[in-house]
């Protein structure tokens, strides 16, 4: 009975919250109200029992939230973006698409056969979604993991204005290097 | 060995809190009041100095808040109590000897989590006056939180894995005989540091910088000042006790009783964070980046290796 208390009103201000995302005028505040949605999910996903899921998507979210709140006010058009916004675009064709997308979501809800339950759930759900994600498949996703991590490093090689020639010059060997902020490591 | 507390305990927890923060910015004032105008003459003096934090608190309380010109206030709001709460939900997993106030089987996950919405509060602190200068405090802090996560992040998981476990009342009975500080210096030290720069504390209070005539708290006064600095003190408070499970042992020592230790060690973390102000000056971010990514990122890690090799040959 209570869990399902806290089930609805949890799901209530996540759709609330959501909603708000499009009604604000003020980047932060629709960024924050991003992040109440989804700190509300994380608790749904608590609910169920994911302990580390539900408190992971916490901590992530939060995170992820601060930094883009500062990139999204860094790229706003206005200084430090004080100024109010609105948050929509192609008002009529994201009606249209949104009205689609749920029409065909609902029409798979009632029409698909829903399986009935086996077995039990597992003692610990979090390590038994880990095996069934990563157990057979551990060197495919160690393998993709090193490939996102070499994306990730050379994409910031070739975007990076200065590279180490700059810094230490064409052999290499000059001290201190030449960098445009002083202190830090090494220096 | 961890027994579950009773339930008055839950209400209990804020007001040590409390008390511990309100000790901690008393032993402050001290120091700062012996740098200031030299040591005290008499006992009575020592305590009037003490008591400056609470007289403050006194003051702030019937202090008119500031408005500012088309602030965000819902926000900003938001910002200043999250910060005392954010403090007191993380110590909600901080144990007294073998006792906590609840024991989930992902305590340092939820520790950790609780401490990022102490991250966002500061920016949301900053944005809420629409003022210049406090907004510049919450995107330094922003830049520090970058600086500091990774490590802390690393430095909390070494203790984890040499536990084998992300129950801080595990961390703390696999403590019994050699504390984690002892064998794992490198995650200890960062994570006294973080412990620092995630209660803007010490070295680490630029973004409540006086170049920036206060940064985030710059156009905070009142009962809204109250909240934001005290629950600065509270985070600090909560942080450092967390080092006492995850690195110092928890409750185990001999002949005083598990509380007792607790409470000993605690307060030595919180005098050498307090100390820690006095002796370095503050950092700028940018520096502490360039460190924390190429010196303690690695050094971490490094750490986190030599810690999974003894667990797995153990």
């Amino acid at each position: 009975m209570s869990e399902d208390i806290v089930f609805w009103v949890l799901a209530v201000i996540a759709v609330a919250a959501g909603v708000m995302v499009f009604r604000f005028d003020s980047m932060a505040r629709a960024t924050y109200a991003l992040l109440l949605s989804l700190l509300c999910v994380g608790g749904e996903v608590l609910l169920l029992g994911l302990d580390y899921l539900g408190v992971v998507i916490v901590l992530m979210m939060t995170i992820e939230m601060a930094i883009m709140a500062v990139f999204m006010v860094m790229y706003m058009m206005n200084p430090a973006g004080l100024m109010p916004m609105s948050m929509l675009h192609n008002t009529k064709g994201a009606a249209v698409l949104c009205a689609l997308v749920f029409a065909a979501l609902a029409t798979g809800i009632l029409l698909v056969r829903w399986p009935a339950r086996r077995g039990r759930p597992p003692t610990d759900p979090t390590m038994a979604l880990g095996m069934s994600l990563m157990g057979p498949q551990m060197l495919t996703m160690v393998t993709l993991g090193m490939a996102l991590f070499a994306t990730i490093v050379s994409t910031v090689v070739l975007a990076t204005r200065r590279g180490r020639y700059d810094r230490f010059g064409d052999d290499l060997r000059s001290r201190p290097a030449d960098d445009p902020v002083r202190g830090g490591g090494g220096r | 060995m961890f027994d579950a507390a009773p339930l008055w305990a839950t209400v209990i927890l804020p007001v040590a809190l409390v008390f511990a923060a309100a000790v901690t910015a008393g032993f402050d004032a001290v120091l700062s009041a012996s740098a200031a105008r030299g040591r005290s003459g008499s006992m009575r003096e020592m305590g009037t100095r003490a008591a400056a934090p609470l007289r403050e608190v006194l003051r702030l309380l019937v202090q008119q808040p500031r408005r500012t010109v088309a602030a965000d206030s819902a926000l900003g709001r938001t910002g200043v109590v999250l910060v005392p709460v954010a403090a007191v939900l993380a110590g909600a997993v901080l144990p007294l000897g073998f006792r906590s106030v609840s024991d989930p089987a992902v305590g340092i996950v939820w520790f950790n989590a609780m401490e990022a919405l102490a991250w966002a509060a500061v920016w949301l602190t900053g944005w809420g006056p629409n003022s210049a200068l406090s907004l510049m405090g919450g995107y330094r802090f922003l830049a520090q939180g970058l600086a500091y996560e990774l490590p802390h992040m690393f430095a909390i998981t070494t203790a984890a894995l040499g536990a084998e476990s992300l129950r801080v009342g595990d961390v703390v009975a696999a403590q019994d005989g050699l504390w984690f500080a002892v064998w794992m210096p490198v995650a200890f030290i960062v994570y006294l540091l973080s412990a620092m720069a995630m209660s803007f504390w010490g070295p680490f209070d630029h973004p409540l910088g006086r170049d920036a005539a206060g940064g985030a708290a710059a156009e905070l006064a009142g009962v809204d000042r109250l909240v934001f600095l005290g629950g600065r003190w509270l985070l600090m408070v909560v942080t450092a006790g967390v080092s006492v499970p995850l690195f110092l042992g928890g409750g185990h020592g001999p002949l005083l009783p598990a509380w007792a230790w607790t409470l000993v060690k605690t307060a030595l973390v919180l005098a050498a964070l307090v100390a820690g102000r006095r002796l370095l000056p503050t950092l700028r971010m940018e520096r502490y980046t360039e460190f924390a990514w190429l010196v303690l990122v690695p050094a971490t890690l490094l750490q986190a290796l030599v810690v999974a090799v003894v667990v797995l040959n153990r």
